[in-house]
C-alpha cells in the first residue's frame, strides 16, 4: 500500500499576528511549523503503513524552507519526502495548488490513498484535499474521524458531521482529509530525527511534473483577495459571580431589563 | 548557563523536554494521586528511543552515556520525578550488565533494555542491610549447573514491573563484603515473586516492592563477572548512576523554581506582584544559584563517568550529595514562595517537595556520600604523602 500525505509549512498559529495596516499575516520572526492538522494525516498514514506493510510519501509545495516540514515527516517515520518548489508555483491559490499536487501524485508510483489534514492553519480554506481529488478524478471524503476498514481497492470511513458521523464506503485510490479526533500524533524518536537530518528531499519543478505554467502559481490562480481585515469586536462578555442561585437571580434581572 | 551541548545532546534534551511538557506534566498530579505505574509514558519514552541514549551502539543503543541519560532524567524530573526514576531505574538495573556482563549476557539483555521493551531493576537493599551493604542475608548456593537464591530484597524500584533483575546475594559468608555476587534473574523464574506496592511519601508513580526469592533456581550463566564481585558491581554501578540521581534532583529543583518564579510574577499582594518584594527576590535568586551550581557539578561528574578516567566515586558522590541537598532546600522554599497555595495539591510544588526527600536517601544516604568523599580525600592525601 502506497500512501501519500500532503503537508504544508505554515507560520506557527500560536505566534500569529496580523498587520493592521495591510491586513496581512506577519510572517517575519514567526516560527514556521508543519500545519498542525497535517500531523493527524501523517500519524494515520504511519498507522496504516505499520498495519498493512506499506510505504508513505510526504508531499509538500512551498519555498525551499518547506524542506524542514518534510524532514519532520521523515523523523516521524515516512519513507520519502518530495518538495514541489520553484518560482512557477509561487502565489498559488487552492486551485493552482490542487493542480500542481495532483500532477506530483501522478508522478509517484501506484498511489492507493492520499491523506490531507482537514485544512491549513493559515489559509483555513479546506479546499485543497477535495481539489486534489477532482484533479485526479478520484473519490474523496472530508473530515474523516476514523478509518474503519481498508483493503486493496476499497475503504470504509467515518465522516464527522455537526450532529454525529456518517459511515461512507469509497473505492481506492481515493483522497481523504482527517480531523484531529482521528488519532494522537506520535512524537518522533531520536533515530527518526537522526535519519531525517541525513534525508535527501528531492525538489521537483514545474517542468519535471509536466505542468502547464499558465495553470500554476499566481497566473493559474483566479482567487483575488479583495480586502483582509481584523473583525471588530462588538459588545463585551460579563462574568456573573456568586453562588449558582445568586447568579440565576442576577441573570434574570439583566434579561428582564432587556425585555 | 551555557553547557555547550553537542547537536545530538541538544536533540535528546529537547525531545525529553517536549515529552515532559506534553505527556508527563498533564498527568503528573493524577499519577501521584493514584500511585499508578506510568506504563503509557514508559512506552512513549521507548518509542522516542530515550532508553537507547546511554546504551552502546552494538547493543541497539545510540552510544551516549551517563551524561545523555542525565539530560533525560533532568527534563523528566521537571515534570514528574516518579516517572523519571522509573526510567532511570532501568539504567540502574542495566549498568551492572554493561559493566560486568559477558558479551553473551550483554547481547541477550541489552537490546531489549535499549528498546524499552523490557525494564530492568537493581536489587541490593534488604530490611537489615541498607547503608551497611555487607549485612545482606540473601544467599546464592551453587547446585550443579545452577545457583539457588533465597532471601528478600526490600524497596526495589521497578520491582514487579521490570523483567530483568540484577540481584546481589551472598555466595561465601566467611568473606564478608567480598563474599557477595551479582546475578541476573528474569521475571517469570519459578521462586521469584514480589511484595505489595509500598506506599511512599513521594515519587508515588514509581513502583517500589519487595523482591522475594524462594528457592529461585537460575543457571550459573546468570552470574555477573565472577563470584565475590557483588560488592564491587554495586559500587561501580552507583558510580555510574549517582550523577543520575543528581540530575533528578536538579530537575525537581528547576521545576519548582520555574513554578515559583511564574507565581511570584502573577501573585499580587499589597497592590504589587510579590516578585517586587526583596524578601521573595532573594529567595528566588538563591534557589536559582544553588540549582545552577548543582547542575554544573552533576554535569561535570556525569562527563567524568563517561570519560573513562579511573576513580569517579568522589565526584559521583559529591554530585548526588550536593544536588539532592539543594533540591530539598529549593523545593521547601518554592512551597514558601507560593505560601498557602504551595501547600495545596492544586499546585505542583508540594509534590516536588515530597519527591525531593528521596534524593537525599536512596542510592546511598547523603551521610554515606559524605563518608565516601571523606574516605577518598584521605586516600588521595595518603597517596600523595607516599610519593
Amino acid at each position: 500500500m502506497h500512501i501519500v500525505v500532503c503537508i504544508k509549512q505554515v507560520p506557527d498559529p500560536s505566534q500569529a499576528r496580523i498587520d493592521r495596516e495591510t491586513g496581512l499575516v506577519i510572517r517575519e520572526g514567526v516560527d514556521k511549523i508543519i500545519n498542525p492538522y497535517d500531523l493527524y494525516a501523517l500519524e494515520e498514514s504511519l498507522r496504516l503503513k505499520e498495519a498493512h506493510d506499506g510505504q508513505v510519501t510526504a508531499l509538500s509545495m512551498g519555498p525551499p524552507s518547506a524542506e524542514d516540514v518534510l524532514k519532520d515527516a521523515v523523523a516521524m517515520g515516512v519513507d520519502h519526502g518530495v518538495l514541489l518548489s520553484g518560482r512557477d508555483f509561487a502565489g498559488a491559490d487552492t486551485l493552482a495548488t490542487s493542480y500542481a499536487l495532483a500532477l506530483a501524485v501522478q508522478k509517484l508510483e501506484s498511489v492507493d490513498l492520499i491523506i490531507c489534514g482537514k485544512q491549513a492553519a493559515d489559509g483555513d480554506t479546506a479546499q485543497v484535499g477535495p481539489g486534489l481529488a477532482a484533479n485526479l478524478d478520484r473519490p474523496h471524503v472530508t473530515e474523516v474521524r476514523k478509518i474503519r476498514h481498508i483493503e486493496e481497492d476499497k475503504m470504509v470511513v467515518e465522516r464527522l458531521t455537526d450532529t454525529g458521523y456518517e459511515v461512507i464506503r469509497l473505492s481506492l485510490p481515493a483522497v481523504i482529509t482527517v480531523v484531529k479526533e482521528i488519532n494522537e500524533p506520535r512524537i518522533p524518536g531520536l533515530r527518526g530525527m537522526m535519519r531525517a537530518k541525513k534525508a535527501q528531499i528531492p525538489a521537483w519543478d514545474a517542468e519535471y511534473i509536466g505542468a502547464d505554467p499558465q495553470r500554476l502559481g499566481l497566473k493559474g490562480s483566479p482567487t483575488r483577495v479583495w480586502r483582509t481585515f481584523e473583525p471588530t469586536r462588538h459588545g463585551q462578555g460579563e462574568m456573573l459571580r456568586g453562588t449558582a442561585g445568586e447568579q440565576a437571580v442576577l441573570l434574570w434581572e439583566k434579561l428582564r431589563g432587556r425585555l | 548557563m551555557e553547557y555547550f551541548l553537542t547537536e545530538e545532546q541538544q536533540m535528546i534534551k529537547e525531545l525529553a523536554a517536549r515529552i515532559a511538557e506534553e505527556r508527563v506534566k498533564p498527568v503528573a498530579a493524577e499519577l501521584d494521586e493514584k500511585e499508578e505505574f506510568p506504563w503509557e509514558i514508559m512506552s512513549i519514552l521507548a518509542e522516542a528511543d530515550l532508553f537507547r541514549v546511554w546504551v552502546p551502539e552494538e547493543y541497539g543503543g545510540l552510544g551516549g552515556g551517563v551524561f545523555e541519560q542525565a539530560l533525560v532524567v533532568e527534563e523528566l524530573s521537571k515534570a514528574c520525578s516518579g516517572v523519571a526514576v522509573s526510567y532511570a531505574a532501568s539504567g540502574l538495573g542495566a549498568f551492572p550488565i554493561l559493566l560486568y556482563g559477558s558479551e553473551e549476557q550483554k547481547n541477550r539483555y541489552m537490546p531489549d533494555i535499549a528498546s524499552g521493551k523490557r525494564l530492568a531493576a537493581f536489587a541490593l537493599t534488604e530490611a537489615d542491610a541498607g547503608s551497611d551493604v555487607s549485612a545482606i542475608a540473601t544467599t546464592a548456593v551453587k547446585d550443579g549447573d545452577d545457583y539457588v537464591l533465597n532471601g528478600t530484597k526490600q524497596w526495589i524500584t521497578n520491582a514487579g514491573d521490570a523483567e530483568i533483575y540484577v540481584v546481589i546475594a551472598v555466595t561465601d559468608k566467611s568473606k564478608g563484603a567480598r563474599g557477595s555476587s551479582a546475578f541476573i534473574v528474569e521475571k517469570g523464574t519459578p521462586g521469584l515473586s514480589f511484595g505489595k506496592k509500598e506506599k511512599k511519601l513521594g515519587i508515588r508513580a514509581s513502583s517500589t516492592r519487595e523482591v522475594i526469592l524462594e528457592n529461585c533456581r537460575i543457571p550459573k550463566e546468570n552470574l555477573l563477572g565472577r563470584e565475590g564481585l557483588g560488592f564491587v558491581v554495586a559500587m561501580k554501578t552507583f558510580d555510574k548512576t549517582r550523577p543520575g540521581i543528581g540530575a533528578q534532583a536538579v530537575g525537581i529543583a528547576q521545576g519548582a523554581l520555574d513554578v515559583a518564579v511564574n507565581y511570584a510574577r502573577e501573585r499580587v499582594q499589597f497592590d504589587q506582584p510579590i516578585s517586587s518584594f526583596q524578601g521573595v527576590q532573594f529567595m528566588l535568586a538563591d534557589m536559582a544559584t544553588q540549582t545552577e551550581a548543582a547542575r554544573a557539578l552533576v554535569y561535570s561528574a556525569a562527563k567524568m563517568a563517561d570519560s573513562g578516567v579511573g576513580n569517579i566515586s568522589k565526584a559521583a558522590a559529591m554530585a548526588k550529595l550536593f544536588a539532592s541537598d539543594v533540591c530539598m532546600k529549593v523545593t521547601v522554599d518554592a512551597v514558601q514562595v507560593l505560601g498557602g497555595y504551595g501547600y495545596m495539591r492544586e499546585y505542583p510544588v508540594e509534590k516536588m517537595m515530597r519527591d525531593a526527600k528521596i534524593t537525599q536517601i536512596y542510592e546511598g544516604t547523603n551521610q554515606i556520600q559524605r563518608s565516601i568523599i571523606a574516605l577518598e580525600l584521605v586516600r588521595e592525601a595518603a597517596r600523595k604523602s607516599r610519593k
